[in-house]
């Protein structure tokens, strides 16, 4: 492949954001990833659509509440955050109970924009299908 | 074909690595090429020269040092999550006041821009974990 091509990655995030490390370190590889100008988004799906949770309150556990990054996503071009319907559901989650995430569109007169995108399980496995590099945590 | 690799997992707890180690071997012999192999979250204690399985049982540092000697692999140990579980190279142990250091022959620390440098290299990514 030539230098200056684009690949799409996908970053899946299937673990709830405390109890194992899995999330917060896969929010590491994605913020040092915006640094390549590659095509990126992310994909919640089972317990990961926990990560997105408002009103996280880590206080009395020792571990650092890393809720806040998720917002700061846009500032690094990461736009795409797609949620598998499912899993909410299957959680009892709705979209009311993920937190606000926005992004600034530069090619719309940096109109703020709505994130996160709210996908079905069929059209989760599409999005799949069409990456080049998917990495799983 | 060239292959990136990714371990996820710690060795013993977790299969990942052995399943990481046979593809790699595997691969290798097919005539396939592995670009680097990128070790993280627990992952990274398959890079410590200090484990000492039993006699009886597979020696997964030992196994994966071999196979970097043999064929020149990139074994590359992510250094955050390094950092986090106490895997240290001379340098790191230097630099940060530590009284010892404990990577293996054939492993060396790097960011995680190996890892993304890695993906968009190699023709697939394949992720060894849970």
């Amino acid at each position: 492949m030539s230098d200056d091509e684009v690949k799409k990655f996908l970053y899946v995030n299937r673990k709830a954001p405390y109890g194992t490390i899995y999330a917060q370190e896969s929010l590491e590889v994605v913020l040092i990833g915006a640094a390549f100008d590659q095509d990126v988004a992310m994909a919640f799906l089972d317990d990961g659509v926990f990560q997105l949770t408002k009103g996280q309150d880590t206080k009395g556990t020792g571990l650092k509440n890393f809720s806040p990054t998720y917002r700061a996503l846009g500032d690094y071009e990461v736009t795409k955050l797609y949620v598998e319907q499912e899993s909410l559901d299957e959680r009892g989650l709705t979209l009311d109970d993920l937190q606000d995430i926005q992004y600034e569109d530069e090619d719309d007169d940096y109109a703020e924009k709505p994130s996160i995108i709210v996908v079905s399980r069929d059209q989760m496995a599409s999005l799949m299908a069409e990456q080049d590099v998917i990495l799983s945590f | 074909m060239k292959f990136g690799i990714v371990v996820n997992e710690g060795p013993y707890t977790h299969q990942a690595s052995d399943s990481a180690y046979n593809f790699v071997k595997a691969a290798l012999a097919k005539g396939h090429e592995v670009s680097r192999v990128f070790f993280y979250h627990d992952g990274v204690n398959v890079g410590t020269r200090l484990t000492i399985p039993p006699q009886d049982d597979r020696q997964i540092q030992e196994q994966w040092s071999a196979l970097a000697k043999e064929h020149e692999l990139d074994l590359v140990i992510c250094i955050a999550a390094a950092q986090r579980r106490g895997l240290l190279d001379e340098n790191e142990a230097k630099r940060q006041g530590k009284d010892a250091d404990n990577i293996a022959e054939g492993f060396r620390i790097s960011g995680l821009g190996q890892l993304i440098e890695m993906g968009i290299e190699a023709d697939r990514t394949i992720t060894f974990g849970d």
